[in-house]
């Protein structure tokens, strides 16, 4: 059972919203309709499921309608058409009351852009505001905040008021207040936007360790497409209300569904500076071709890698080692341990040069089942194409000599 | 222009003649309720020594507005006593404490009810405004009518001039409170009541006390007003003052007045703000 499955989800803000639906299905625009009817369409005919456990991501320009698909979900907009089930049971159709109890059963509540928390409250205060709500009695909801309080990094601060915090400081309240619930479904509306960026990538990443760990179910609305690669397991592109295209950040990036996803995804590097050089990342540990089996499988699980690239002493690339071939061959009895590879065990790996275009980088990668190499003119093996480092190189963000930056350890899973 | 005229006079004084004859026993019942609470309010006051309940208002002022007011007020609340205005003075304190009372009770609500219906907030804006426009006097008659002369119109005419403030500034704090906080409340399974208390009314309370800041403004400047239908107190010494051209005594009086609208203002004012000062 998905933990959310959305079925022809349609929004109309206005009078009489039905109205609107003859119109749409005839294919009329979202502005045609508002200047005809004067209805406003927040969200039209979308479908989608997502997994227990998932990261799901909605993104779009300013007005595609993401808030209004995340409101939906827990109806702080009552849906115009269409249904939403979640663990199993059908939100649209609950009463005033039913639908708070549903509420504090299946939402971790909300992260908001603007952080949401309560000025009059402290930190403390403001953590344990869900379990209060909840009828927690007081000693126990306070230790659970405190508890939640460290995990996002503000103990020190329980008696502050939010006025005397920073924005990052705030945010954390915000996502705090959420993660001091049980409850699997974490609503997040645009929740880092707000930050610079420094604060809101160290956000990002600590979201992402923090998920490894509490694997709830994260719906996380962004406009910003670096964001949603980084954290999205799945992104859904939506655009004057309607849903484009859902896919994995590769998927998208490989095959962006219309020009309005080609625009967020080229427009990024517009302009063309990034070329597999800038972007390649240094090799952890090659393999040598007179290494030993065992050798090669101890480099390799050294490493923490499962592919490794096969060189000689100039350099010059042979190919490369998955690690469970090796490993299973390392297992046979009959096998010299010390002996080299054996041809059958080398696989020849894609290639590129320095200077070869970011574009076609992605191309490659999207098509090749294993490692890039990035190789001189003499077939020098110089570094590696990692899944991180195109989609960093995909966002503003990206410095060149950021090299062997921390996204490697998350992101190399390709290579390795 | 007419070939007579629209008998407006007849129709209000008849109105108030029938409902002070037919529902006597609640207007009975609101006078002595006011009374009540008049009475106690001064009662508690005057029996305390004034010096305590010199140090008692000074330490409440220096509480909420600083070392400074409450020098001010300590210094101001001597002068009074020195000048043998210090009865005169509780009486009305009681007075607008008293008025300030029904204020709260029932313009609270109003004023939340006010903010959680745009239809109320319609039907009840016009009656704010023609309360607050009509000139003071004009309360004095109905509420003689009811009440007869005395502490209790004073109160009830009081409360009817100061109510509006309250209910428009309740009104307007709760429609202030953002909407991502109430977003907030909702996403994380709030019902009506934990919204209201624990969200809406903690962060309109600022909006909320400067409202009972301003109904304690215009409640004090009906005291001289109300004593002319025999609320007694300041505003009593006011208008013998006015009435024997004794210039001085009227001063004193009028500088008593000033004292006590400083004390209540600086107090009210600054609960209003306490919370964000810390
Ligand atoms: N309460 C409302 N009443 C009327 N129209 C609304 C309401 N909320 C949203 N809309 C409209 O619905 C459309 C989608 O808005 P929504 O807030 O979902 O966009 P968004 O993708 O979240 O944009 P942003 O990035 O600016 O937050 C917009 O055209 C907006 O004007
Ligand atoms: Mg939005």
């Amino acid at each position: 059972m998905s933990a959310i499955e959305v079925k022809n989800l349609s929004k109309i803000f206005g009078p009489r919203p039905e109205r609107a639906f003859k119109l749409l299905e005839e294919g009329m625009s979202k502005e045609d309709v508002q200047k005809k009817l004067g209805l406003v369409i927040g969200v039209y005919d979308i479908s989608f499921k997502v997994e227990s456990g998932e990261v799901f991501v909605i993104m779009g320009l300013s007005g595609s309608g993401k808030s209004t698909l995340e409101r939906l979900l827990n109806r702080l907009h009552d849906p115009t058409r269409g249904s939403i089930i979640i663990n199993g049971e059908d939100v649209t159709k609950m009463d005033q009351k039913e639908l708070i109890q549903f509420r504090r059963k299946a939402f971790s509540g909300m992260v908001f852009q603007n952080f949401a928390i309560l000025p009059h409250r402290t930190v403390l205060g403001n953590v344990e505001f869900g379990l209060e709500l909840h009828g927690v009695d007081k000693e126990k909801r306070q230790k659970r905040a405190q508890e939640v309080i460290e995990v996002v990094g503000l103990q020190g601060y329980e008696n502050s008021y939010p006025s005397e915090l920073s924005g990052g400081m705030q945010q954390r309240v915000g996502l705090a207040r959420g993660l001091a619930l049980d409850a699997d479904i974490l609503l997040m509306d645009e929740a880092f936007s707000a930050l610079d960026p420094l604060i809101r990538r160290e956000m990002q990443d600590e979201l992402l360790e923090l998920q490894t760990k509490m694997k709830k179910t994260i719906i996380f609305v962004t406009h910003d497409l670096d964001e949603a690669f980084k954290i999205g397991d799945r992104i859904a592109i939506l655009k004057d209300g309607q849903m484009v295209q859902l896919g994995t950040a590769e998927e998208i990036i490989v095959n962006p569904k219309d020009d309005y996803v080609k625009a967020f995804v080229e427009g990024l590097d517009r302009t063309g500076v990034f070329t597999a050089g800038t972007i390649m990342q240094p090799l952890k540990a090659t393999a040598h071709v007179n290494d030993g089996l065992n050798t090669v499988l101890h480099k390799i699980r050294r490493a923490g890698l499962s592919s490794m690239f096969l060189v000689d002493s100039q350099r010059i690339l042979h190919g490369y080692l998955k690690a469970d071939e090796v490993a299973t061959e390392v297992k046979k009895d009959s096998v010299d341990e010390k002996k080299t590879p054996n041809p059958s065990l080398i696989h020849t790996s894609e290639t590129v040069h320095p200077d070869t275009q970011l574009t076609d980088v992605i191309n490659l990668y999207s098509e090749s089942t294993g490692p890039i190499a990035v190789v001189d003119g003499n077939n020098k093996l110089l570094g590696v194409i990692v899944r991180g480092a195109i989609i960093a190189a995909l966002s503003k963000g990206y410095k060149p000599e950021d090299n062997g930056s921390a996204d490697q350890t998350t992101t190399e899973e390709k290579v390795e | 222009m007419l070939p007579f005229r629209i008998p407006i006079r007849e129709w209000v004084s008849g109105a108030v003649d029938y409902l002070s004859t037919q529902f006597s026993v609640i207007f009975d019942s609101i006078s002595d309720l006011v009374l009540f609470l008049v009475d106690n309010f001064k009662d508690g006051l005057l029996a305390l020594h004034p010096l305590v309940l010199i140090v008692i208002i000074g330490l409440i002022t220096y509480r909420m507005a600083g070392l400074t007011m409450a020098i001010v007020a300590v210094f101001g609340l001597f002068i009074v006593e020195n000048i043998g205005l210090w009865i005169a003075f509780n009486e009305t304190l009681a007075l607008v404490l008293s008025a300030e009372v029904f204020v709260i009770v029932l313009g609270l609500p109003l004023g939340i009810l006010a903010a959680g219906s745009d239809r109320f907030n319609s039907l009840i804006r016009p009656i704010l405004d023609f309360m607050q426009t009509m000139p003071a006097f004009v309360y004095l008659i109905p509420a003689v009518m009811f009440f007869g002369l005395g502490l209790v119109p004073g109160v009830i005419a009081t409360f009817v001039f100061a109510i509006p403030p309250l209910i428009r500034l309740t009104n307007l704090g709760i429609r202030q409170v953002p909407k991502e906080l109430i977003e907030a409340s909702d996403a994380f399974g709030a019902t009506r009541t934990q919204k209201l208390l624990k969200v809406q009314m903690p962060v309109a309370l600022p909006t909320v006390m400067a409202g009972v800041n301003q109904s304690i403004m215009l409640g004090l400047s009906m005291v001289v007003i109300a004593a002319m239908i025999g609320a007694g107190g300041l505003g009593a010494d006011v208008l013998r003052g006015i009435s024997r051209l004794q210039v001085g005594q009227g001063f004193e009086a009028g500088l008593a007045v000033v004292i006590l609208a400083i004390i209540l203002d600086r107090i009210t004012a600054g609960f209003g703000q306490m919370k964000k000062a810390k």
